[in-house]
Parts: structure tokens; C-alpha cells; sequence
């Protein structure tokens, strides 16, 4: 069976002055039907870019420069901007981290739910608006049939998400990208939308790909994480693996870094260093500057996925 | 530390307000008829902080944390109550530099609070030659060499500027200067949350490490509960402008008594709970400006009753901890 979205070897370059320099690096994995796959890293590691490139929206002069992404089995990363247009929104939505950008302030929350649906669904005007009120009942919205006719400003923060949310689920997409959905909204109010999406994704029979930096969201959210370093997937996997038993060096330190709420350390473990920048990747795995466990093989070869565990770990470890 | 505090307070913060005028412009107030209107982001909050020790504030955005920061370093004065700093009151302590000098202040955005223009070594030199702590260049640079070291950069780093360094070396450079007064009293508000956790657990570690080896006091704001855990002797949530729970920090985190911490410990997505389903708590906090009566978490409290709804609570003392609320008191 073809998995909804397989992305292979998708490598992102952004040419500059000083020469180009590869933000993507041979990124590759696969989003089954009304799967959650989370993507963590850090800030830079290229996670957000890698959901900008298969919603064709990379920032110019980025562009795909190697690599394929595949959407049901058929090539999107080459369709011209007008077809990508109409895959975007109809069969992959998206939430973005700030709901005040994503929506248009001058237009009231019904009038842009009832264009989404009617760009992309064949209904009448009547029908995608009893639609909207309907999507917007089931985001949470109360009094949803008299909140239709509101603005963006007029809504609270979370409230604003959940309008997002309705956006990105109302033409009914097989797969939505979201990134960092939740973090610029307070924990309590974080618990209810991460609740909200996983429950819609799951009724709905959505794929999600969640951006965050939040492991804690993604433990709670995902089925499967990739964990993604200097531009490349450093680990794949089940969650409960990745976070409870890592197969990378770099997974592993960044779980012992998270301050628990279960037991107090002392002292926190730390990865000594930061991430290179993208014009100082060493050569060999990327991460060997700050790995505990680095061998002669790692300063020279780059290692590809290989299997560990349940799941694949780009590390010569398990070479 | 624990609850009691056998040691003299350096920070004693007594039943402080602080209200903002909020109104629109006269012109606007006095065509439209609006009312005056006031923001009260602190209300009647008391707390104290005993020398070597962590005291935390943890809370939603609103809560009138930061602003509980700013008032703890004097940067604003309150509208009712007192703060006293070393047994003096905060206004004439700032006013002698002796006191002034022991205070000082870790901002959340490294990126906004180091002035681009200025040399990393400039930078960190403005405090030593504000309060004249070293005589002469040399002097004043083999001081800002030292404090670069100790918080893990070197001595030749003092020669670059802001933009070559990352957001954690930005934050190291920040403490550097706020260790150049020779503090014994540091405020700090949200240090990590704009850093990625590996560099958070580097900043915190040596941010525990400076606090034993130097002795260092601090006020830490956050909204990460887990973050707070790892760093504070005691606690105070903050709701609404008020602490609405406070006393030792592993006390409130294991046992939480008050509906609203009870809420924030739930609501925190964490690594132990793989594919957790869960029914938030909902609704979301009301404006500082109106504030309900009563208890201000009474809308969104599920323990709720008419009394809430009505009394602002008092605080219950259970297990060395204060607890601002009726349904605590009353054992529901």
C-alpha cells in the first residue's frame, strides 16, 4: 500500500553570496492515512522548512534542489503553482503557529470558511455556510451560528485557533501540516486545542505532520516522531520508543535536557555546544562535534537511516 | 530553605498593588463618555525571600508576573504597599548605589536586550563602571575576562558583537552583565523559554551553579512548571494578579491544593504520559481590567459554589502552605 505522503531524499537549498547552502539534507519518511507524525527539533534544524516544502511555500530563494515528495502516489514537488494551489487547502490543510496572521482581518470568520469550502468543494453558498457553522460547533465555538459573522480581532487567542483549526479541516484534506500549533497559547488553553485536533484528525481520518519543539506535545499527540538535526532526520520512530528508549545520541540528549515534572535532578543533562550552522556542517554525521559516543567513522562518513529498534536511527551505532 | 525561615528576608514584598490607568485619551474619553479605566495587575500580593534561596512565580500570560518582577528590582514603584530589600525600603535602597548594586535583572529575550552596537566587552563593563567596581581599562577588562569565563565563554569573546553569538552564548552574556554589579539579588524573568531545551539546561545548570558558588538570591518567573521544579526552593501561582498558592515548591508540585494549580499540572503536555487522553478544563483567563468578584478563578473553577462567586478568599494554611481558597478552607 502507497502511504499518503513519502517524501525521499528531499534536500532544500537556499543559494546566497557566499555560496549555497543545503537547509534539507536527504530528508525521507512516510505519513500513513490518519497518522500523527510528530517532527521535533531545534530551532534551525529544519523542521518548519520541511512543512514548508510539501505545501510547495518555501520562502524564495529556497527551492527543492534534489528529491521527491509524493502526495497518494503522485508527484506534487513539480506541479506548477496554480495545481499545487488547488491541492493545498483541498486535500492537504494547514495550522500555522500565530492564528492572527493565518486569518484575514477584514473579513469575517464565516466569509473565509464559507471561500475555503467553496473553492474547493463543488456546494452552494447556503450549504458551505450551514457547513461553517457546523465546523465551527465542532471546534468549540459556543453560539457558533451567531460567532460566524464576527472578525478574527473579536475572538480570544485560543479561540482564534480553533477557527484556524476549522480552516485547515473544513474541505476535508487527508493530511494536515501543522506547525507549532500551539505555541503561542497558554498551557491550559494548549491542552484544549492539542485535544481538539487529535480528537477532529481522528474522526476525520486526517494524517497529521505536527512541527513543535514541545516534546510533550508530541509524546501526547503523536504516533510516530522524526527527530531532526542540522537538516536531517537523526531518528525515526514509535513515540514510546523515541522517548523512552533513543537510538541516537542526539534523541537521548535531548530527552535528558527536558526538566521533568516526575523526579528532580540536581542538575540537568546538557549536550555541550549548539547545533552548527548551516555554512559549518561537519563533515561525517552532523552531530559528531558534541556526540559522547563518536568514533573515527562518524568524523568521515555520513551515516544514512538504519534500523534500531522499532524504528530507524541515522547513526553508525547501529551501523 | 524550607518554609520557615530562621534567616532575615532580603526580599520582603508586603501586601503590594499595583494598578495601571488603562483609560483612552481624555479628548476620546470625554466625546464618548467612557469610564476611567484601571488595570489592577498586581492585587494585595505578599511574599518574602530568604538569602541563597529560589523563589519562583509560575502563571498564565496576564497574570501580572513580570510585572511582580519589575516592581521586585524598582522599576516600578507600587501603587499600595511595600517592598523591602536588605531590611530597607526599596525606593531608598535603589537610591544608595551600596544597595542599588546588589539587585539586578535577567530579561527573557536575548535577542532585545543586549544593545547591537556596543561590544560584547562594553556590555558587560557598564555595571562594573557605573558603580565604579574597577579602577582603570585594564583592570575594567581583566573583570569583564573573568565574568565571561565564569559564565562559560572566554575572555576573547569580549571583542565581538552580539550577532556572532547564538541565542544560549546571548543569554551567557546577559548574566555575565548581570553579574557585573557584584549582585547578591537576581530577578529573573523567564530566562529560558526563548531557548531550545538543550541550551535551557545549559543556562539553568549554570545558572544553579553561580547560585551555590556565589550565594546568589533569586526572584525566577516562568510558566514552566517543570522548569520551576527543577530550580526553586519555594513556589507562588499566580492567578489574575494575585499568588493564589505559596510555600515550598516540591509541597505545591506533589500535592497541589488549589484548583488553579491543580489545572496547570494537569494541562502541561509531559514525556510520562505517551498518547494521553484528557478533558481539559476549559474556558480561558477573563481580562485583569474587569476581574470577576469573589474568587477571580471562580468561572472556570469546577469546585465553584455561591460563596466563591461572592467573598474574595483569604489564605488556608495546610502543610506549611498558603492557599487562597474557600473550597480548600472548607475542606469540599
Amino acid at each position: 500500500m502507497t502511504p499518503l505522503l513519502e517524501v525521499t531524499d528531499l534536500t532544500v537549498e537556499f543559494p546566497t553570496r557566499r555560496g549555497t547552502l543545503r537547509a534539507l539534507d536527504q530528508v525521507s519518511f512516510s505519513i500513513g492515512a490518519g497518522e500523527v507524525l510528530g517532527v521535533v527539533g531545534e530551532s534551525g534544524a529544519g523542521k518548519s522548512l520541511t512543512g514548508a516544502a510539501i505545501i510547495g511555500l518555501l520562502q524564495p530563494p529556497g527551492r527543492i534542489a534534489g528529491g521527491t515528495i509524493r502526495l497518494e502516489g503522485e508527484r506534487i514537488d513539480t506541479l506548477p503553482p496554480d495545481r499545487l494551489r488547488r491541492i493545498r487547502g483541498r486535500r492537504i490543510g494547514t495550522i500555522f503557529q500565530d492564528p492572527l496572521t493565518t486569518l484575514n482581518p477584514l473579513y469575517t470568520i464565516g466569509r473565509q470558511l464559507t471561500e475555503t469550502m467553496r473553492t474547493h468543494l463543488p456546494i452552494s453558498e447556503s450549504e458551505a455556510r450551514d457547513r461553517a457553522i457546523g465546523w465551527l460547533d465542532q471546534v468549540g465555538i459556543p453560539a457558533a451560528a451567531h460567532r460566524i459573522d464576527a472578525y478574527p480581532h473579536e475572538f480570544s487567542g485560543g479561540m482564534r485557533q480553533r477557527v484556524v483549526i476549522a480552516l485547515a479541516l473544513c474541505a476535508e484534506p487527508r493530511l494536515v501540516v501543522a506547525d507549532e500549533p500551539t505555541t503561542a497559547l497558554d498551557v491550559s488553553v494548549q491542552a484544549q486545542i492539542i485535544t481538539l485536533l487529535k480528537r477532529l484528525t481522528r474522526d476525520h481520518g486526517t494524517a497529521v505532520m505536527l512541527i513543535t519543539h514541545d516534546m510533550g506535545v508530541i509524546a501526547e499527540t503523536a504516533d510516530r516522531v522524526a527527530v531532526m538535526y542540522a537538516g536531517r532526520i537523526a531518528e525515526i520512530g514509535p513515540v514510546s520508543d523515541v522517548i523512552r528508549n533513543p537510538a541516537h545520541p542526539y534523541s537521548r540528549g535531548l530527552m535528558d535536557s527536558i526538566p521533568s515534572m516526575a523526579h528532580r535532578a540536581e542538575r540537568l543533562r546538557q549536550i555541550d555546544g549548539a547545533m552548527p550552522r548551516l555554512n559549518a556542517i561537519p563533515a561525517g554525521c552532523a552531530f559528531n562535534p558534541r556526540c559522547p559516543s563518536v568514533f573515527d567513522r562518524c568524523r568521515s562518513d555520513r551515516p544514512v537511516l538504519l534500523p534500531a529498534g522499532n524504528g530507524q536511527a541515522a547513526c553508525w551505532l547501529h551501523g | 530553605m524550607g518554609d520557615t525561615m530562621t534567616s532575615p528576608a532580603l526580599l520582603d514584598v508586603a501586601g503590594i498593588t499595583q494598578r495601571f490607568d488603562v483609560s483612552k485619551p481624555w479628548l476620546q474619553r470625554l466625546i464618548a463618555g467612557d469610564p476611567i479605566r484601571v488595570l489592577r495587575a498586581i492585587d494585595d500580593v505578599s511574599f518574602s525571600i530568604a538569602p541563597g534561596t529560589t523563589l519562583s512565580l509560575v502563571g498564565e500570560s496576564g497574570c501580572g508576573k513580570s510585572t511582580m518582577a519589575r516592581l521586585a528590582v524598582g522599576l516600578y514603584t507600587p501603587s499600595e504597599g511595600s517592598i523591602r530589600f536588605a531590611g530597607q525600603d526599596l525606593s531608598a535602597a535603589r537610591a544608595q548605589p551600596a544597595l542599588r548594586r546588589r539587585m539586578n535583572m535577567i530579561f527573557q529575550d536575548p535577542y532585545a536586550s543586549l544593545n547591537p552596537r556596543w561590544l560584547v566587552t562594553d556590555i558587560v563593563a557598564e555595571p562594573i563602571r557605573q558603580f565604579r567596581l574597577a579602577q582603570g581599562k585594564a583592570a575594567i577588562r581583566a573583570r569583564v575576562g573573568a565574568l565571561l569565563t565564569q559564565v562559560g565563554l572566554t575572555a576573547a569573546d569580549g571583542d565581538k558583537y552580539p550577532h556572532e553569538f547564538s541565542g544560549g552564548q546571548r543569554q551567557r552574556i546577559s548574566i555575565a552583565r548581570a553579574l557585573a554589579s557584584e549582585p547578591d539579588f537576581l530577578v529573573c524573568d523567564e530566562p529560558t523559554s526563548a531557548l531550545d531545551v538543550s541550551v535551557q539546561a545549559q543556562i539553568l545548570n549554570l545558572m544553579k551553579d553561580l547560585q551555590r558558588r556565589l550565594g546568589l538570591t533569586y526572584l525566577f518567573i516562568s510558566h514552566n512548571l517543570a522548569v520551576v521544579r527543577h530550580m526553586s526552593d519555594r513556589l507562588g501561582v499566580m492567578y489574575l494578579g494575585r499568588i493564589v498558592e505559596l510555600g515550598a515548591a516540591e509541597t505545591i508540585l506533589r500535592t497541589p491544593r488549589h484548583p488553579y494549580t491543580r489545572l496547570l499540572l494537569d494541562a502541561i503536555p509531559d514525556l510520562d504520559h505517551i498518547g494521553r487522553a484528557r478533558t481539559p478544563v476549559g474556558g480561558e483567563v477573563p481580562s485583569p481590567i474587569a476581574p470577576p468578584p469573589g474568587c477571580s478563578f471562580h468561572p472556570r473553577c469546577p469546585l465553584a459554589n455561591d460563596r466563591c462567586r461572592q467573598e474574595k478568599p483569604r489564605y488556608t494554611v495546610v502543610d506549611g502552605v498558603q492557599i487562597a481558597c474557600h473550597a480548600v478552607e472548607e475542606g469540599r
